[in-house]
């Protein structure tokens, strides 16, 4: 390996480095766009104390959920964490620590910590829950939220196609979060469906540049679908 | 006749204006997509990166890579966007999002909503929904008008954690449609068949009747 190639050729490579008590960065919306081996890796390593940033913390026996059986995870910061026993039962016993962070906070506390901004003024969470603790400030006549931004030792990404450099695009809704946990990795490591040769890619298409990655594998998915609806279930 | 949750989204689809870039929640909100009136044109953003979103796909058509906020198989319309979380949610905070439907479980009348949390019950999230009413200047919110107890969900002073403070200015219930402004409920509509003093009775905030109140209609 050498210049600009992120290519590993095994997941213990991939995810080389990860160290019980680290906080991991996971892109993907409910099962869609998840790195599915990158999370069995760690599964896998058994690396524990985990905080895990994701909007969503999988579903009972997959995705991120997988992680949550051996107690992998201390604290999971999330948006939406409904579709999981296991996670309910964990938080409810006070193994599992939870931060709850409104949908688009979350997005701009990773996008925010990948550019190099410490924290970001938001009208968002405003007189709820969520201002506990926080710096109010009044700008122009409105209450916002002072809310730090996030950065993991690892960032944990999925996109359907890369070069060897790492530079990346996403397929359909499965963008989602990742292109922002991308950014927000110290060690950024992204799963793919297929490698492509350089130059494949057209520069002005690329979602994520390559400068953002660390490591690039090529994943076999299952792609589990949380709801299926067709019209047919409609009528 | 209390209306039902077709009908409710029925009344609110009246409100959708040619246009529109409209978020809907999940629940009675979206089944509003099912009722755009003829001859306007209406363009659904979903949370997770979607704006343009099509009909549910067939069978052949359904894709894991293309769902929406409440994870379900969607298609994309065309003339449809998908973006990244950020992009979405400027695009909700940065108030370019026309209108926003969502439920909830207590709106008071300063315009508060209590909508993802019971506290020692139910632990899931608020996903979207405090972005959602901090960013869209025009919500309106659907919800049953009184709980499954018969007690009333238009309060005074919202019990439950707030969602967003001083947001909501419209709420359609299965019994009416009132406007929330100065400090009060007005109403506005009874849905067909309900009486004022019944919507009166199960509300428990400041409820004002408006001189024009009129019935509900649905064309």
């Amino acid at each position: 390996m050498a210049g600009f190639d992120k290519v590993v050729a095994s997941y213990d490579e991939a995810m080389a480095g990860l160290e019980d008590g680290m906080t991991v960065i996971a892109g993907g919306f409910g099962l869609c766009g998840i790195p599915e081996g990158l999370i069995a890796q760690i599964k896998c390593q058994g690396t524990r104390d985990l905080t895990v940033v994701s909007n969503n913390c999988g579903v009972d026996g997959f995705g991120l959920g997988v992680l949550l059986e051996d107690q992998q995870i201390s604290k999971m910061v999330a948006s939406y964490v409904g579709e999981n026993a296991l996670f309910e039962q964990q938080l409810l016993s006070g193994e599992l620590e939870v931060e709850l962070t409104p949908q688009g906070t979350l997005a701009e506390k990773m996008r925010a910590g990948g550019a190099g901004i410490p924290a970001f003024y938001t009208a968002t969470g405003v007189g709820t829950p969520v201002a506990e603790g926080k710096e109010t400030r009044n700008i122009n006549g409105r209450d916002y939220l002072l809310e730090p931004s996030i950065t993991g030792d690892f960032a944990i990404v999925k996109a359907w196609k890369a070069d060897r450099y790492g530079n990346c695009i996403y397929r359909h809704t499965a963008m989602n979060f990742n292109p922002m946990a991308a950014t927000a990795g110290q060690i950024t490591v992204l799963e793919v469906e297929e490698i492509v040769e350089l130059g494949e890619l057209e520069p002005s298409q690329i979602h994520t540049p390559g400068i953002y990655i660390d490591r690039v594998i090529k994943g076999e998915f299952e792609k589990r679908i949380e709801k299926i609806t067709t019209q047919a279930a409609t009528l | 006749m209390a209306l039902t949750r077709e009908q409710i989204a029925k009344r609110v689809a009246m409100e959708l204006q040619d246009g529109y870039y409209v978020n809907l929640g999940i629940g009675i909100p979206t089944l509003v997509a099912n009722y755009v009136p003829e001859g306007i044109e209406v363009m659904l953003q979903s949370e997770n990166g979607l704006l343009g979103m099509g009909p549910y796909p067939s069978e052949s058509q359904v894709d894991a890579d293309m769902i929406n906020a409440g994870k379900e198989t969607v298609t994309a319309a065309k003339g449809a966007a998908i973006f990244n979380s950020a992009e979405s949610f400027a695009m909700i905070r940065g108030g370019h999002v026309d209108l926003t439907v969502l439920g909830a479980f207590e709106v008071d009348q300063n315009g508060n909503i209590a909508s993802w949390m019971i506290p020692n019950k139910l632990v899931k999230g608020m996903g979207g929904a405090m972005d959602l009413v901090a960013g869209a200047k025009n919500i309106i919110c659907t919800m049953t008008h009184a709980n499954k107890h018969g007690e009333s969900k238009l309060l005074t002073e919202c019990s439950l954690p707030l969602t967003g403070v001083g947001c909501i200015n419209k709420v359609i219930t299965d019994l009416a449609l009132i406007e929330i402004k100065d400090g009060a409920f007005h109403l506005l509509e009874c849905a067909p068949g309900v009486t004022v003093s019944e919507i009166q009775e199960r509300t428990a905030g400041n409820l004002i009747v408006s001189k024009k109140v009129k019935t509900m209609s649905f064309a």
